[in-house]
């Protein structure tokens, strides 16, 4: 039973800086714009998270700052592929290295000594039912955020004008911008909240998960939440079940690895990413539900005639 | 014009550079010299110079083949890292270490490596239509991992102290300095072919214009029965090729065995050779160039000055930003417009 709640726990943890990342490029890529850059805004986003807890800010600071971090990298973004009308994918993967460089610039003041990691919270009576308490109740306050998140997203996407207005500038920017909304005032707006959300889940990767600064401590983890959105074909739902997917798998992985299983470690380690191409795979297959909520104007620049 | 825009780019990265140093408190001038003048003011530092120039020319020249096309290869590194084992299996492993046949058999087995590599990414995106971004980069990923088992594990020197690296490859199956006292080895006249073929087939060939017009207009491209799929795998193959062809120079070269620090990020700083010369083989050539000199002014402060190295991922970053920033003022003409009232 203890192994059962180990393994569930763990895969909510680990799908937690996914959700975050994920669901925030999920609503970048609904309003027509395609970042890469998420990995290295998550670095971003941890870094200034651990520096804050290294110089003695609480908890909440930390985490905040690592959020705007992430939003403040994603500006720079922002203006090149926005206002600079350049090519998407190219300024994607200028951030993505870019924010791996400061981000290691930082860090090398940070030592290599772990912090004492967020703490889980704590509910009298609900956290101390056998089974129901450690299975739901004791986790760290950001794992609840996350799923907050989720839904907030998913009703703002689906049951606010607000959300109709971002899904419309997704699909054609043009007729948006013909009824009189400001396309590139709303995609910058998604933009810095997809940099906020990557930001988060940087900052829970280095405060929550693993409570000590690593160059690169991502690991791959920012591209994993762009496949997790095409896996989701841009649904919120499939965004968080397949976080839970391969916060799974990493946790069978790592279990494997603890259990010293008779495979080479790397083996293991390289599950996620293997996992992560086979399911593109078969998502790719079904090409109708792809285009069906595939936002039509996906990383194509727009510029409003004057 | 569209040359001015690296050459803009350049001069307002070196301005930030400044800034930068400054505001770490370092006199900007001297540190803007220590990064990029002293380190080419020896033999040893131009040797330097073209060896790490030669592989991010290589590899640049293969990507900007697929690029062109519309075909994002961003998994160089995982190509690089899988050519160069392949490259020392046949090195370390081959029954005679003495034999005419291996390098050449060295250069096939990292080249054939290299292109299988970037063939799955291919395959998937031209058959299973499965984006060849991702792809790439998480094959990337397990290159990294693949690597560190052999040398970790299989692979390892019994001799080598625990380091995870692997034996010595023998004299036979290394690239041979042209002098001892420096590293620079003939790898660089397989860039130089390399550069002169990219330029024979991007600017010369009908093969290498239809996959131009499958990047600018795909629907064009289509409309003239230009095979989308064939450029895909060109692209991709192409990339394979160049970055497995690099890994082989690279494990055969400077470093002679495998070892976890076979790049040091060559892959991806080829991506952004490959954009500052514009996807043109001669503008690669000056990219490379300069991408060289940002490696090794990198090393250069972080031993002089204590400044850290991932300073020159830095640069890399912003020295992308200004060109694409750039790029805008090359397309487009700002015009000043009265506020309507």
């Amino acid at each position: 039973m203890d192994l059962f709640v180990a393994i569930f726990t763990g895969t909510i943890i680990a799908a937690t800086p996914l959700i975050f990342a994920a669901l925030g490029e999920l609503v970048v890529e609904k309003s027509g714009v395609l970042n890469l850059g998420i990995e290295g805004m998550m670095l971003m986003g941890a870094a200034f998270a651990f520096g804050a807890v290294v110089a003695g800010y609480s908890m909440p600071v930390a985490i905040i700052a690592g959020a705007l971090a992430g939003a403040v990298t994603s500006l720079l973004f922002g203006v090149l592929a926005l206002t600079f009308l350049t090519n998407q994918y190219a300024a994607g993967l200028a951030l993505a290295i870019f924010g791996s460089g400061v981000s290691a610039f930082l860090g090398r003041g940070f030592g290599s000594a772990p912090i004492e990691a967020l703490q889980r919270i704590h509910v009298p009576l609900l956290s101390d039912i056998p089974l129901i308490g450690p299975l739901f109740f004791h986790f760290d306050p950001m794992v609840y955020l996350a799923l907050l998140m989720f839904v907030v997203i998913s009703w703002f996407l689906y049951r606010t004008k607000s959300g109709l207005v971002l899904r419309t500038i997704g699909e054609s920017p043009q007729t948006a911008h013909a009824i009189g909304y400001p396309v590139i005032k709303i995609r910058y707006m998604a933009v810095l909240f997809g940099g906020l959300m990557a930001g988060l889940a940087g900052a829970y990767l280095s405060v929550a998960y693993t409570p000590l600064w690593v160059e690169n401590m991502t690991a791959g983890k920012g591209w994993i939440a762009l496949a997790l959105v095409v896996f989701a074909t841009w649904r919120p739902l499939r965004v968080l079940l397949g976080a839970w997917l391969f916060g799974g798998m990493t946790i069978l992985q790592l279990q494997g690895q603890a259990l010293g299983l008779a495979v080479p470690s790397e083996l293991l380690s390289a599950l996620p990413y293997l996992a992560t191409i086979i399911v593109l795979v078969i998502i790719s297959q079904n090409r109708q539900m792809l285009a069906l909520h595939f936002p039509a104007s996906l990383a194509k620049p727009f510029r409003p005639a004057t | 014009m569209r040359v001015g825009a690296p050459v803009v780019a350049t001069v307002l990265t070196l301005i930030v550079g400044s800034i930068f140093f400054a505001a770490l408190g370092h006199d900007p001038l001297a540190t803007l010299h220590a990064f990029f003048v002293a380190p080419l003011n020896s033999m040893n530092g131009l040797s330097e110079w073209l060896l790490k120039a030669s592989p991010l020319i290589l590899i640049a020249c293969g990507l900007a083949v697929g690029f062109r096309a519309n075909v994002w290869n961003i998994g160089a590194e995982g190509q690089l890292i899988i050519g160069a084992i392949a490259a020392s299996g046949v090195g370390l492993f081959w029954p005679d270490p003495e034999s005419m046949l291996l390098l050449p058999l060295m250069f096939l087995a990292g080249m054939a490596a290299g292109m299988a590599w970037a063939a799955i990414p291919a395959f998937l995106r031209a058959r299973m239509n499965t984006n060849e971004i991702l792809v790439t980069l998480m094959l990337t990923y397990v290159a990294t991992l693949l690597l560190s088992w052999l040398v970790h594990g299989p692979w390892r020197d019994p001799a080598g102290f625990n380091y995870p690296q692997t034996a010595l490859l023998p004299v036979g199956a290394m690239l041979e300095p042209f002098d001892y006292s420096y590293r620079l080895n003939p790898s660089v006249f397989i860039t130089m072919v390399a550069v002169v073929a990219m330029w024979l087939f991007t600017d010369r060939s009908f093969l290498g214009y239809k996959m131009s017009v499958s990047g600018a207009a795909p629907l064009a491209a289509r409309y003239a029965g230009f095979r989308e799929s064939a450029a895909v795998w060109i692209g991709l193959l192409a990339g394979g090729a160049a970055a497995g062809v690099a890994g082989m120079a690279e494990a055969a070269g400077p470093l002679g065995q495998l070892s976890p620090q076979i790049s040091p990020g060559y892959g991806f700083a080829a991506i952004i050779v490959a954009f500052v010369g514009r996807l043109n083989a001669f503008g690669i050539v000056l990219g490379g160039l300069l991408m060289s000199l940002l490696f090794l002014g990198g090393e250069g402060v972080q031993m002089t000055l204590g400044l850290p190295s991932a300073l020159t991922r830095i640069f890399q970053g912003v020295l992308l930003f200004f060109l694409l920033a750039a790029d805008f003022f090359i397309f487009y003409r700002l015009r000043r417009v009265r506020e309507k009232a």
